[in-house]
């Protein structure tokens, strides 16, 4: 039988070392391919890459700009990890968002009518956009536990729920009367805000998926549910087998996961935008989902990979700023995504081998002569 | 040889119809066949016989292009031939019939049909498919209705569908993996009759079992496997008797002698009282077991793969909740109590696959040593673990069980099989059970590393664990087993004292042969 030429096969095992040094081609791959996609448009890549690095590391307020973008998709992606990580796939941070948003922003309307401190206030909308986000999470999850319902579908179609119920509360009943009539509620108070940290956007809500790591990695390291995770994740059957409560883990990882997302939600109309409206996410629920996977669902390496995209981000509107149309500043991110997603994840799964292999069959005569060595 | 109406045979020859020479295949941790030769004839129908996982599906699989062979060769009517695919098979007109059906569910019996049409790729000639069905059921009594879907039939039905699709494809050498699996015995009845028409047309049926009586009733000739190899190849039915057949499907090397348990009390440590339980497959799998283990006895069951024992593990771990009857455990009622309950109530369970099902292969063997203990002291302690109690536990551990090289931090996928088992002895020896569910605790094992577990078994039996030894090995269990339960098709057909265990007698009991027949425990003796 003949062996092609070039073959891929499968590897076995894969050293963090390697790992990186894929991740890292597969970055450059991207660059150099979009540079060629630059160049084919008529513009001038290395003008393009220099602003969109500038935008992110150069100088306190790109730095600042990046890390902020990358807060929401941080504290997302560590929720969305943790019910990965049971293997229940929950797309719907981007719904469990708006829904922490709008808690929150319920809190705060009440708060600022009661002119509560800031003390009450933002532990309190906290706690509200937790709670709501876990709850959105927690229909798709029971019925994914104890009926089977495939959780894609129920969570990714409550992110459509979510954001109309937003969107109707500030076009109707939440619309800021003193607003010239643009769809966002009232202007938060400063009791409802956190405090501004350093330049531009960065605020204190910073320390939110900071301090969700550090927990989540002494949950996965010290504790009985911790240890349940990583069993169910590793080997469903084994978890069973060692008779790990299976539906339970489901639940509760999807309450997590959910509110963490509602937290998210919180600390962006809370620490960024400042009011309720139905753009506050640029699909960070999603990309949210991809930082968890490449961090391979490991709250540190999430850190690093959130930083990354909000680096992505910024640098999307950063070329705008040098002429070159934002929209080849979002086609770059497609296309690292992509080299990164693809390439990286096939290069780290398989080996590329030139050249031929010895054939399979060996020489001998076609005939079977029937015996009996019994 | 043509029949006239769209479905001749080319003209079969002297030539053997399959003739497969030194057929290798290797899966991880698995030789599956090693250096196979297997040779059928036109017109023939011949029995590929052997116990689960001797290889049986697998070289079959191969003859049908589902698997690449890592060494051999394959002639069909005398020509060399490469089959890279199973529409490579197709074409050299072989045909199978899988223990799982490759049907569209929702689509009718006529649009499945349509799948294998392969000259007219844009077209769909339903007229044509229609008349195939029409003449193809009519000749072989294959009954099925065109514009039924699948979903609606009974798997007899669908089976039925299968052998159409793969007559209507031209299959001259038509492959039936355990057909009668799933079938009433009336079903299979029709079956034989079918089958034995369609050889007499000069086509060779090729018919996997594991059934001697059925063998006997279909087959011209057998070839027998057993671990891999052939160990009778194109035997004459005619030739043969039951008890050779299943001498050569068993194996008969000679047992050595038993040592008898030093325990002396016989206080009941496990019961199972009519316990009836489901497979996968929602077909019974336990029917009405009743089973009594004493303190201090290894009570091994024999049997052929696929006859109930693995079910009858899982109940007893808790694994599978019996559909009906009761379980005891030192007296007191624990059926229907889950895995966890059942551990903590003192049974422990060193199950079948070891990687798969009692270890995690990716994480250190410190968490897969926590497995059965994380939850309990001095492991927990309120939500949290103490590392350092876990680490002192693991230590424990490989040291006691000489598991030589390992630390607590090793990457455990990356240890040997025997390591691993005695890693999965030890965990599950740690929390000094009352009674043990050991599920062919030795396969896969070098001699050694099945030594030292025999002697761990026979060790614990002394200290008055009760066991379950569950074994494809016939010599295993009779060579530790103070008691021989004979398991088939989901009943104990006799429980036999050690002494009375006479391997060939079992062997028959456990291929159903004629003392079997009306099972009937009572019957055929309790000691």
């Amino acid at each position: 039988m003949r062996a092609p030429l070039i073959t891929l096969e499968r590897r076995t095992d894969l050293s963090l070392g390697r790992r990186a040094g894929i991740l890292a081609l597969a970055v450059v791959a991207g660059l150099l391919f979009g540079a060629l996609l630059i160049w084919l448009t008529g513009y001038d890549p290395v003008k393009a890459y220099t602003a969109i690095f500038g935008g992110s590391f150069g100088g306190g307020y790109a730095l600042s700009q990046m890390l902020a973008a990358s807060i929401p998709l941080a504290t997302i992606a560590l929720g969305t990890a943790v019910a990965f990580r049971v293997r229940i796939w929950n797309i719907g941070g981007e719904g469990q968002f708006y829904m922490g948003a709008f808690a929150a922003t319920g809190v705060e309307l009440a708060g600022a009518a009661g002119r509560w401190p800031g003390l009450l206030l933002i532990p309190a909308m906290i706690a509200s956009g937790f709670v709501m986000g876990a709850l959105w999470a927690a229909f798709p999850g029971w019925l994914r536990a104890y009926f089977g319902v495939n959780e894609i579908i129920t969570t990714l179609m409550l992110n459509y729920v979510a954001i109309l119920w937003v969107n109707y509360l500030v076009y109707g009943p939440w619309k800021d009367p003193a607003g010239h009539n643009f769809p966002f509620s009232p202007r938060f108070p400063g009791s409802a805000t956190f405090p501004r940290l350093w330049e531009g956007q960065l605020h204190a809500g910073l320390f939110v998926p900071i301090l969700a790591a550090i927990v989540f990695v002494f949950v996965l390291s010290r504790t009985q549910w911790g240890y349940e995770l990583r069993v169910i994740g590793e080997n469903p059957t084994a978890a069973h087998y060692a008779g790990i409560n299976i539906r339970r883990n489901i639940m509760l990882a999807m309450l997590v996961s959910g509110g963490m997302a509602g937290i998210a939600g919180m600390v962006q109309v809370s620490g960024v935008v400042h009011v309720l409206s139905g753009q506050i996410s640029t699909n960070y629920g999603y990309t949210a989902i991809i930082v968890a996977w490449l961090g391979q669902l490991h709250p540190m390496a999430i850190l690093v990979v959130s930083m990354l995209f909000g680096a992505l981000v910024n640098g999307g509107f950063a070329v705008s700023q040098v002429g070159i149309p934002q929209a080849l500043g979002f086609l770059l991110q497609g296309i690292i995504l992509f080299f990164v997603l693809g390439m990286g994840d096939l290069l780290s799964r398989y080996r590329v081998v030139v050249g031929r292999r010895e054939p399979l069959v060996a020489s001998t005569p076609p005939e079977a002569a029937p015996s009996m060595t019994a | 040889m043509d029949s006239g109406d769209g479905f001749p045979l080319s003209v079969t020859t002297d030539h053997p119809a399959v003739s497969m020479v030194g057929i290798d295949k290797h899966f991880p941790e698995v030789a599956a066949n090693q250096g196979v030769n297997f040779s059928a004839r036109w017109g023939e129908v011949h029995a590929l016989l052997g116990e689960n996982g001797a290889g049986k599906s697998t070289l079959m699989s191969i003859l049908a292009g589902l698997y690449k062979p890592d060494a051999g060769q394959i002639a069909i009517d005398g020509q060399l031939v490469e089959l890279h695919s199973p529409g490579d098979a197709i074409q050299h007109g072989i045909g199978m019939v899988y223990q799982h059906y490759k049907l569209v569910p929702s689509q009718t019996v006529a649009e499945n049909l349509l799948l294998g049409l392969k000259d007219s790729p844009f077209r769909l000639d339903k007229r044509r498919v229609a008349s195939d069905i029409r003449t193809l059921s009519e000749r072989y009594h294959l009954r099925v209705d065109p514009e039924r879907p699948i979903w609606q039939l009974s798997v007899g039905e669908q089976q039925r569908v299968e052998i159409l699709k793969a007559l209507q494809r031209g299959a001259r050498i038509l492959i039936l993996d355990e057909p009668t699996a799933v079938l009433t015995p009336q079903e299979s009845d029709e079956l034989m009759s079918t089958i034995r028409q369609i050889a007499s047309e000069g086509r060779t049926v090729i018919f996997i079992s594991h059934k001697l009586e059925e063998v006997r009733g279909v087959a011209d000739r057998v070839t027998v496997l057993r671990g891999g190899k052939v160990v009778g190849a194109g035997l004459d039915m005619a030739g043969m008797s039951t008890r050779d057949l299943a001498r050569l499907m068993i194996g008969s090397e000679v047992a050595t002698e038993v040592r008898p348990s030093r325990h002396s009390s016989h206080d009941v440590a496990l019961r199972l009282d009519g316990v009836s339980a489901i497979d996968d497959r929602d077909l019974p799998a336990l029917r009405s077991i009743n089973l009594e283990l004493t303190a201090g006895e290894i009570l091994g069951v024999a049997g052929v793969a696929g006859n109930g024992q693995r079910e009858l593990a899982q109940v007893v771990a808790g694994l599978r909740r019996p559909t009906a009857g009761r379980l005891e455990l030192a007296g007191k009622d624990v059926t229907g109590a889950g895995a966890r309950h059942m551990a903590l109530a003192g049974v422990a369970h060193i199950p079948e696959d070891r990687l798969g099902e009692g270890l995690v292969g990716n994480l250190p063997l410190q968490d897969n040593a926590l497995l059965k203990s994380y939850y309990k002291a001095p492991i927990a302690s309120g939500p949290f673990l103490r590392l350092a109690a876990a680490l002192e536990f693991t230590r424990g551990l490989i040291q006691r069980f000489g598991i030589a090289g390992a630390t607590p931090r090793s990457t455990t996928r990356l240890l040997s099989g025997g390591q691993l088992q005695r890693f999965v002895l030890a965990r599950e020896m740690a929390s000094n059970p009352r009674a043990v569910v050991a599920v062919h605790p030795t396969r896969g094992l070098d001699v050694a590393a099945a030594a030292a577990v025999h002697n761990w078994l026979l060790s614990s039996r002394d200290d008055g664990c009760a066991i379950l030894l569950i074994s494809e090995d016939l010599d295993e269990v009779l060579q530790l087993s103070d008691r021989v339960a004979v398991m088939y098709e989901g009943q104990i057909v006799a429980v036999l004292k050690s002494g009375e265990a006479d391997r060939e007698r079992i062997g028959l009991m456990m291929v159903g042969s004629s003392s079997s027949k009306v099972p009937s425990p009572a019957a055929v003796g309790e000691g």
